[in-house]
């Protein structure tokens, strides 16, 4: 008779690993680090190690699924591989439909969070109101108190889901604001010389 | 070639152009949401159809569609166009450039998230309600138990003694008020009952205004005071002296 199957007894490291394994299978949404360490109630060093060795083990290319630092937060994804299986049966949240007054008043208030509907619409220079609603139902951008004094207007700002949706680990990841908008001093030469002509 | 019959078809509104000044100056619809440049191709599209140019048709549509653009630009800074009229041409320059700068930045930024968007189209990821978190576990503080066997110590003691003492209280019966007043009244047509009463136990006081009750209800006395707290006088009536046999026969405990 064969002698039964002998399993290699985890290390301390590895049965962590396969715990937040476990954690991040249930979770729908990326859990952070701090929420990891709670439930394996662990130390936080050892928990980043253990991520390490899993984030390798289920590297793109790897593996169907995929281990990503998301949204402030480590979660799951299907692999890029999968990507096209996954359309047929599966649509992305916000993958389509995205208006381009609903893509600025994201941008703003991804930039300049939390900021209130008339602080959006003073730069785009018309109402947002009905952008706001739109990305508020698709959950990208949340309510997030109000702004100062009584009865002030209320404050949006962005949701983890707008993170996840657009792969940002967090919002220093978008580009910095300097870096956007460099034909803004040919715009300024060009008004400050018709603003000349006319005080001629 | 008529203007205001030209056929549009931009985004936000299909038909003739007269229809659409009508929305706009009726404020039905925004002239934000109206692309003046697929106006202005529509136009030059039909001009192009005709061999001759109807200057007539060009001159009635610049005019129309400068008012147009007008509008909307007029639109696009609808509370602070006083105030940037009120700035030196410079001033208002520069913070019409500041303004432009902002919104340009946004403006990139948004095409930014566009372009990222379009290349995160292959990472598919869960979403869904999170899974309930477990009710949290109600801990109680940690406790002694001669603490608790000292509070129902306080509540362990033995009731106050339910004092007895009135069960031995004597009271004389009624009738023998009854008699002594009717004799009073025999003898004098008033007394004061205060007076009658000098000497006597509370509880004889009590029976005795008892008696008094129930000679009154007999309408064998009258009582009268002339204030509260007043002495008590009574006084007989006819039936004083006729009634002596329907003395009733209870006493106080009966009652």
């Amino acid at each position: 008779m064969e002698p039964p199957l002998r399993l290699v007894v985890a290390n301390p490291l590895d049965r962590l690993a396969r715990t937040l394994e476990a954690l991040l299978v249930v979770a729908t949404a990326p859990l952070s680090l701090e929420e990891l360490c709670e439930a394996t109630e662990e130390e936080k060093d050892r928990v980043e190690t253990a991520l390490g060795l899993l984030a390798e083990r289920y590297g793109e290319g790897r593996s169907g699924i995929v281990l990503e630092q998301v949204a402030g937060g480590w979660a799951y994804r299907a692999s890029r591989d999968a990507a096209e299986a996954c359309a047929r049966l599966f649509e992305r949240p916000v993958q389509r439909g995205v208006s381009q007054a609903a893509m600025e008043t994201l941008a703003i208030v991804a930039y300049l969070g939390p900021c209130t509907r008339p602080e959006i619409a003073r730069i785009r220079g018309v109402a947002a109101d009905s952008a706001v609603a739109g990305l508020v139902e698709r959950g990208l951008i949340a309510e997030a108190g109000r702004g100062d004094g009584a009865g002030g207007a209320v404050r949006y700002r962005v949701t983890p889901l707008f993170e996840r949706v657009f792969g940002l680990e967090s919002l220093s990841q978008l580009p910095r604001l300097d870096d956007l908008g460099d034909d803004v001093d040919a715009i300024r030469e060009r008004l400050h010389a018709v603003a000349s002509q006319r005080s001629a | 070639m008529i203007v205001r019959e030209l056929e549009l078809d931009l985004d936000a509104f299909e038909g003739p152009f007269d229809l659409l000044l009508t929305l706009v100056l009726k404020e039905e619809l925004d002239l934000a949401d109206v692309d003046v440049a697929g106006i202005v191709l529509g136009f030059v599209e039909r001009l192009a159809e005709r061999e001759e140019l109807d200057l007539e048709a060009c001159g009635e549509f610049l005019i129309l569609v400068s008012a147009l653009m007008e509008l909307k630009a007029r639109g696009l800074f609808p509370d602070e166009e006083a105030e940037l009229a009120e700035l030196e041409p410079e001033e208002a320059a520069e913070e019409l450039a500041r303004r432009l700068a902002e919104y340009r930045q946004m403006k990139e930024a948004a095409a930014w998230l566009r372009e990222r968007l379009a290349g995160e189209r292959d990472r598919f990821f869960r979403v869904g309600p999170a899974p309930l978190a477990p009710e949290p576990e109600r801990r109680l503080a940690p406790q002694d138990p001669d603490g608790l066997a000292s509070v129902l110590r306080l509540l362990a003691v033995a009731p106050p003694e339910v004092s007895l003492a009135h069960m031995t209280l004597h009271f004389p019966p009624v009738a023998q008020f009854l008699e002594r007043f009717r004799a009073l009244l025999r003898s004098r047509s008033m007394f004061d009952f205060d007076q009658e009463m000098e000497g006597l136990s509370r509880q004889e006081q009590a029976v005795a205004f008892l008696a008094l009750l129930e000679l009154r209800r007999a309408n064998q006395i009258t009582i009268s005071q002339a204030a509260p707290f007043a002495p008590i006088r009574i006084g007989r009536t006819e039936e004083t002296g006729a009634s002596n046999e329907r003395t009733p026969a209870w006493n106080l405990r009966s009652a």
